[in-house]
């Protein structure tokens, strides 16, 4: 679509709200009258893990520097092509080893607390239900939202407060986050808690899953910062929490 | 955060869990098993060498290397961890610690075991629990091989429940404390319990 020829402006696409009315859509409007469409406690675990994720990667890049190979000694993994090369210095936070370590192993806690919290809140308010990606009930739509991002679709599908594609990515953090933490567990204790390691595969594999969550990890959050970026009108609502339901 | 850590740290572990066995063919190739020393260059053993065990002890002693290899010994094939990041896996002979304690009659009243070397000051002090654990070991022997000088020899710490830096190598003394003491990284900033 073109620019308006007067204004120069692109026409303003307009989504009506809760066009889904399935019974769960239904139920859960009930049950979250006069709720805002971001709540508290989602707000603020949200505005607390950016400061607690950024020391969190940053310290453990500091970490990762001590011995920036994958694989025990001897036998490093052949598939791995940045063998040695450490992470650059402006991604690292901590100073040296013991500090890093001081950093990581302290707001580690922090980070599963608020983790936590913000799970147990999902759980029990049943926000849940609108925001975790149900493959039978949400494919079809993250496939025709991915369409009308290629632009292969001209309108979007109808639209509940989050799409097919934002429920799989936000679904796909929280599983990132816990994988994070477990596979940290294994490598942190791996004789203590030898049984979480040995999940893994062992604790070499578990150090590689930990550095791929990471990875994983920055990638949602890089996708996540463009996209708000596209509709800053996000930005308000986890401020403020938005509309009442 | 630290204090809070190493409650934790002492809450999770267990004298009767012992560090898995791994297969033999993960034993790590003896080149690629790194084999750091804080002297500025290999630290070699005196001709007169001996380990000096006291401290809170009814029978202070000092033993020679033919004396604790005549001690009971455990051989253990455990993964190494070290505070870097990187594991490696070896197979170590010695004599228990915990039999050792109870030979010179270690008082109750010990709650830390500090650990001294010949390689420029560097030393540890460990809590009498991990220390008495069934695996921890003063190893002379790895890889069904006498301990060699870049592992430490004569005479090293060795347990599969703590980092590496903990693990002291080339010891000179053994002494059981009630109270704590540093250690060579531990006075420097890392972890003091550094279990694992």
């Amino acid at each position: 679509m073109g620019v308006h020829p007067a204004t120069g402006r692109k026409p303003t696409r307009v989504t009506t709200p809760l066009q889904y009315s399935p019974p769960w859509s239904r139920q859960l409007a009930e049950r979250r009258q006069g709720r805002r469409a971001q709540p508290a406690v989602i707000r603020l675990a949200h505005w607390i893990n950016i400061p607690l994720l950024v020391i969190m990667a940053g310290s453990g890049l500091q970490i990762f520097a001590a011995y920036p190979a994958l694989g025990p000694r001897g036998g490093l993994y052949s598939w791995y092509p940045f063998q040695n090369d450490s992470p650059p210095s402006w991604l690292r936070f901590g100073g040296w080893l013991a500090g890093a370590r001081h950093w990581h192993f302290a707001i580690a806690w922090f980070l599963i607390f608020n983790g936590v919290i913000y799970l147990i809140y999902m759980m029990t308010s049943g926000e849940w239900r609108r925001r975790v990606f149900i493959p039978t009930r949400d494919t079809s739509n993250a496939i025709a939202m991915f369409g009308y991002y290629l632009r292969i679709r001209k309108t979007p599908p109808p639209e509940d407060f989050y799409n097919g594609l934002q429920r799989i990515a936000y679904t796909s953090a929280i599983v990132f986050g816990m994988v994070v933490v477990l596979s940290g567990l294994a490598i942190y204790k791996p004789v203590q808690l030898h049984w979480i390691t040995a999940a893994f595969g062992g604790y070499d594999i578990a150090r590689v899953v930990h550095l791929s969550c990471l990875v994983l990890l920055a990638t949602f959050t890089a996708m996540h910062l463009v996209l708000v970026a596209l509709h800053p009108r996000t930005i308000i609502t986890m401020v403020t929490g938005g509309q009442r339901g | 955060m630290g204090r809070w850590n190493e409650s934790v740290d002492r809450l999770l572990f267990s004298e009767t869990r012992l560090a898995p066995e791994p297969p033999a063919s993960e034993l790590t190739p003896e080149a690629d098993f790194p084999s750091y020393f804080i002297s500025d260059s290999m630290p070699f053993a005196p001709d007169n060498w001996a380990l000096k065990v006291g401290g809170l002890v009814a029978r202070p002693a000092v033993f020679t290397l033919d004396q604790i290899k005549r001690m009971p010994m455990y051989s253990g094939r455990v993964r190494h961890h070290c505070v870097e990041g990187w594991s490696a896996v070896a197979e170590w002979q010695g004599v228990p610690l915990r039999d050792l304690a109870q030979l010179v009659g270690a008082s109750q009243a010990v709650q830390y075991v500090e650990f001294r070397s010949f390689d420029n000051g560097y030393y540890s002090t460990w809590d009498i629990e991990s220390s008495l654990h069934p695996q921890t070991i003063l190893a002379y022997g790895m890889n069904g091989k006498p301990l060699y000088p870049d592992h430490g020899a004569p005479l090293r710490l060795y347990s599969p429940v703590k980092l590496g830096y903990k693990c002291v190598k080339y010891l000179t003394e053994v002494n059981f404390l009630p109270t704590r003491a540093g250690g060579y990284w531990e006075d420097q900033g890392y972890d003091w319990y550094g279990g694992v």
